[in-house]
């Protein structure tokens, strides 16, 4: 991830976000509730965090805007995948994937 | 009942470190410390303030930001549904509820069996961790203006902890395919899609689970 000389950033995004984030935690705790969805619509929509979150960190590891390729951050990935193996709290897996990146970054 | 209460403030308090983190490179991405405090306080779901942010970061529309983000909200509509027979009451205090409906209370939750125990591991890790992500939003985005991520790692922390997030979804075969695919889509289509389009495009992934097994 590269900061941005001009950044999109909007007061639209967080409003559209935050509303459509209470939406979605609505429509399941309250709306739909103890009620029973069809169970293939349900089947479908546990696997959105496994399809997206990998292609986050495909994403973040493997581009940097439109170029594929790899540098400093493929090192914390596979230190973080590690980490998350052995059971590794957030925190520590976190400090150990920057950790690495940031060192390499220094060495090269 | 009192470790259930240290094991949900002990998982708030590794989540506001990770906070600050948020808190740094979301202000680094181009955010105001406001905006930055307003996505922890209204939208509160990790994933989806990442992901907006990350897509932001590498110089995408609101638009590609806000796709993927949504997409990956949706799945506290899920953990909505499975909280929905612990979670009972009036009408305002499950709408306030819904609010705290995220990975974290939905794993301390489903962790109990004891009906009251699921309350009181619910609401401590919800409001606990409500205090702690926002505390360290806060935190990390004053400091944000005055640190280099690249220097320090940091843009690397938005990856980690979407691996630990990951991983508990990959137990199950459809889960590792839905990865799998998700990676693949999203790669293909960096080269020529506008950024964030091919974030919500892995999300054709999960179609995966249209067959049984």
């Amino acid at each position: 991830m590269i900061a941005a000389a001009s950044s999109a950033m909007s007061w639209s995004l967080v409003i559209a976000l935050s509303a459509g984030a209470l939406a979605f935690k609505i429509a399941g705790l309250v709306v739909v509730g103890t009620r029973k969805l069809p169970v293939v619509l349900e089947r479908c929509l546990v696997l959105i965090p496994a399809a997206l979150l990998a292609a986050l960190v495909a994403k973040d590891t493997f581009s940097r805007a439109h170029q594929l390729g790899f540098d400093e951050r493929l090192a914390g990935l596979v230190v973080a995948v590690i980490a998350v193996w052995r059971r590794a709290p957030l925190i520590v897996v976190v400090i150990l994937a920057a950790a690495t990146t940031a060192l390499l970054r220094a060495a090269g | 009942m009192r470790s259930v209460v240290v094991s949900s403030l002990t998982l708030s308090g590794a989540v506001g470190v990770f906070a600050l983190s948020f808190g740094v490179l979301s202000v680094s991405a181009g955010a105001s410390i406001a905006q930055t405090c307003a996505l922890s306080l209204f939208t509160f779901t990790g994933a989806s303030q990442l992901s907006a942010m990350s897509v932001i970061g590498a110089g995408g529309t609101v638009g590609g930001a806000l796709g993927g983000a949504l997409l990956l909200s949706a799945r506290n509509g899920v953990y909505g549904l499975a909280l929905a027979p612990i979670i009972k009451g009036s009408l305002r205090k499950r709408l306030l509820a819904a609010h705290f409906v995220i990975d974290e209370t939905t794993a301390m939750t489903t962790a109990q069996t004891d009906p009251r125990l699921q309350k009181i591991a619910f609401w401590t890790t919800g409001i606990g961790l409500y205090l702690f992500w926002n505390l360290g939003t806060l935190i990390g985005a004053i400091l944000g203006s005055g640190i280099d991520p690249q220097k320090y790692g940091l843009d690397v922390a938005f990856t980690a902890a979407f691996v630990t997030m990951l991983a508990p979804h990959l137990r199950t075969t459809k889960g590792r395919q839905a990865a799998v695919l998700g990676a693949l889509i999203c790669l293909v289509l960096i080269p020529s899609a506008p950024l964030g389009v091919p974030i919500l495009a892995a999300g054709l992934a999960v179609f995966v689970g249209l067959r049984r097994s």
